[in-house]
């Protein structure tokens, strides 16, 4: 059922294009009126340019966050997914992997073309590529809880973004952290390696959390 | 066997209804009856574990099914007042994923079996989004076709079907009744259905 699902969200990402793309060209425009604003000086955008990818990446994944689970509920599917036998905290788990292949890796796969904007080194692209990767699926989980708990309430958006954007937080520091790290000639890993706890740890509460609060949701 | 025990449903401050009791055999239907806003539809989210009983017991088979959780899921088949059909899969696609969702995973020469019994000939590669209001129901009741589950809950699945269709779903309930099924259904239509029992189930 697992592979159901992340079958069946990627075929509906494909079947309705424009929700990805909004989720694409928000994160480009964004990180590219900086540099317009600031104007060319180098040293002033090399320094912004990891926080100023983080913070769009984590807009840009918000601003999809709202979509994750109000579609299945308002036709019914969600109700489905609730009295499907098997385990639904896996199929929460399902359905944020999905969200991160559609919305996550569009924008680790465009952030080394954006670094380019803001005069980055090679060394420090590939670093916030790999930040990027190892970060968004956080996002994607942690979003899941905030997407199950707002369900179905009215102004849900910006109460999803209140929920959500504090526990974003530790992840933005580490992500833009690590190439800060690298430019200034310091060791990085450790800032990888916390993302990378905090990936497994979401990856063994979110869905949990999630699944539990969906239930309620829907009761 | 499925049991309801001195249920209680309670939205916001008022009380819809109390001590509602019933026993459920194999092969026996429930037909829930009542006026709008008395609960027919809450009560029927009841059983199905959606959600919890103000106070009372539902039983499966003896065990309550808050304890019985997934086991439970597995015997049920539900479909209620949204169809849980996506405008943008195809029916085909529509029949199977939400089969494979709720457990038994089915053949595409399976579903397009259903689907023509269903009376959906010709339409399975159409998105669902194009179809009229009685298709989508139609789309949403095949998978009582494929579905292998004892416990059928049905919220109103004759609302917007034709004639046609309303004879379809009473043979497919009487037959499964006949197997040692069980239906739980609400319903404003007059249906005639043989079954081993029919219980009905005023709610004020």
């Amino acid at each position: 059922m697992f592979i159901w699902i992340i079958k069946r969200d990627l075929l509906l990402a494909v079947r309705r294009q424009s929700d990805v793309l909004t989720t694409l060209f928000f994160f480009i425009i964004v990180v590219s009126l900086f540099p317009l604003s600031v104007g060319p000086e180098m040293n002033l955008l090399r320094a912004m340019a990891p926080g100023i990818v983080w913070v769009a990446a984590l807009l840009a994944s918000m601003l999809s966050l709202g979509r994750m689970f109000s579609n299945d509920y308002m036709d019914g599917t969600l109700e489905q997914m609730l009295l499907s036998p098997q385990s639904l905290s896996l199929l929460v788990l399902g359905k944020a992997l999905a969200h991160w292949l559609v919305t996550g890796i569009p924008l680790v796969l465009m952030a080394p073309v954006l670094g380019i904007q803001y005069d980055l080194p090679v060394d420090a692209l590939a670093i916030l590529t790999f930040s990027l990767l190892l970060g968004t699926p956080v996002l994607s989980l942690i979003g899941a809880i905030g997407a199950a708990l707002t369900l179905g309430l009215r102004g849900g958006g910006v109460l999803v973004s209140l929920l959500v954007l504090p526990l974003y937080i530790p992840i933005l520091i580490f992500g833009a952290g690590a190439v800060e790290a690298n430019m200034a000639g310091v060791e990085f890993d450790a800032h990888l390696s916390l993302i990378g706890a905090f990936l497994l740890v979401s990856m063994v509460f979110a869905p949990w959390a999630a699944a539990s609060s969906l239930r309620v949701s829907l009761e | 066997m499925l049991q309801g025990i001195n249920l209680v449903c309670v939205r916001g401050d008022r009380e819809l209804f109390q001590d509602v009791n019933f026993s459920l055999e194999a092969g026996g239907l429930m037909q829930v009856r009542g006026p709008n806003g008395s609960g027919k539809t809450s009560l029927l989210r009841m059983i199905c574990g959606l959600s919890q009983p103000a106070a009372g017991d539902i039983l499966w088979n003896g065990q309550t099914i808050r304890e019985l959780e997934n086991d439970y899921y597995a015997a049920v088949t539900y479909i209620g007042h949204l169809s849980g059909t996506k405008d943008d899969l195809t029916v085909l696609e529509n029949l199977q994923i939400s089969s494979a969702l709720a457990g038994t995973e089915i053949s595409i020469d399976r579903a397009y079996e259903a689907l023509h019994f269903i009376g959906l000939k010709g339409r399975e590669a159409l998105p669902a989004k194009v179809l009229s209001q009685g298709q989508r129901r139609r789309v949403a009741l095949a998978r009582l076709l494929v579905c292998n589950t004892p416990l059928w809950i049905l919220d109103e699945p004759l609302v917007a079907l034709d004639v046609m269709a309303v004879k379809l779903i009473q043979d497919i309930l009487e037959k499964h009744l006949r197997n040692g099924g069980m239906a739980v259904l609400t319903t404003h239509q007059e249906i005639k259905i043989s079954a081993a029992s029919i219980l009905e189930l005023q709610l004020a």
